[in-house]
């Protein structure tokens, strides 16, 4: 029951993340929304019993995407001028 | 106005649909015949104690083995796309790196690529893997290059990484034809005590060049960004 009450608030704050992450003009915080998005979802998994998977979403969806994002934007800004 | 009212009206419609999906859903009370295979007789056949790396590495090996193959392209067209100007002088003004930044790279690099290597040598004992461990390198990786962005990392020892791992995972596939039941089959070496460090055949050994390669792979992404960073 317990788990199933974090689970729920989980759901709800990947579902806030997902929004601060589109409807946010600043694209750094979208970056950081979109990455917080999949830390929840890690952990999300994790209280499913998939360790494996909730490893992967944890190591790639929020560490190694977020900062190939960053690498990007920097480049797009320079282009930019 | 009628665009908010169609996405009201998409909306509802989402509801109503998921709605009588859940209504209806009921958990299965048992595995279906090919889960309950694996669930039961995966300890005697593959002896791996990690049921998930029974499955990822042994009984659909070859889907990894694709896997690797489009991580491999999707590495090989980033740095297709973004070529590295041999003669690139990094004249970029870059804020000085934090105390705090810098010492906790020197600190903590080293454990994390120690951890990333535990977790694909043990990918058959706990939970995690060739992947894992390979993304949990690189992320390690990541830390260096934060704590000193003008810092090279030798792409040559990153392909022979890659290509010598990507090579001996072939071949140790094709070596399960010819000496065990058939592609990637763990059982050319014996099976071992199960749940020790040294069984499960074979899927140690090549969760160890999973992992490398992955971590190459996904290393040599992050380095070709890095260094095009001061192109326009």
């Amino acid at each position: 029951m317990i788990n199933l009450l974090i689970a729920i608030v989980i759901g709800i704050l990947i579902l806030i993340m997902a929004i601060v992450a589109i409807h946010n003009k600043n694209l750094v915080v979208g970056i950081i929304a979109a990455g917080a998005v999949s830390l929840f979802a890690s952990i999300l998994y994790l209280l499913l019993a998939a360790p494996d998977v909730a490893m992967t979403e944890a190591a790639i969806g929020s560490g190694l995407s977020t900062i190939i994002f960053f690498y990007v934007l920097n480049k797009i800004k320079k282009q930019n001028g | 106005m009628v665009k908010n009212t169609f996405i009201f009206v998409l909306l509802v419609g989402f509801v109503f649909l998921f709605f009588n999906l859940f209504a209806d859903f009921t958990g299965n009370t048992e595995l279906n015949k090919l889960a309950g295979h694996y669930a039961e007789s995966g300890h005697e056949e593959v002896g791996a104690a990690n049921l998930v790396t029974a499955v990822v590495v042994t009984y659909r090996g070859l889907d990894t083995l694709g896997e690797v193959t489009i991580l491999f392209l999707s590495a090989a067209i980033v740095s297709f796309l973004l070529k590295i100007e041999t003669s690139s002088t990094d004249d970029r003004k870059l804020r000085t790196t934090s105390e705090i930044l810098d010492t906790a790279s020197k600190i903590l690099v080293p454990v994390i690529f120690i951890f990333g290597i535990y977790v694909f040598i043990n990918g058959h004992l706990t939970p995690g893997g060739g992947f894992q461990g390979g993304a949990i390198i690189a992320s390690g990786l990541v830390l260096i290059l934060l704590a000193k962005p003008l810092r090279q990392i030798s792409q040559k020892l990153i392909s022979i990484v890659e290509s010598i791992s990507g090579l001996s995972f072939v071949l140790l596939g094709v070596a399960g034809i010819l000496f065990a039941a058939g592609f990637l089959d763990n059982k050319i070496l014996s099976l071992g005590e199960f749940g020790t460090i040294f069984s499960a055949g074979l899927i140690p050994i090549i969760y160890i060049f999973v992992g490398l390669k992955v971590g190459a792979e996904l290393s040599s992404i992050i380095t070709n960004l890095q260094e095009n960073q001061n192109e326009a």
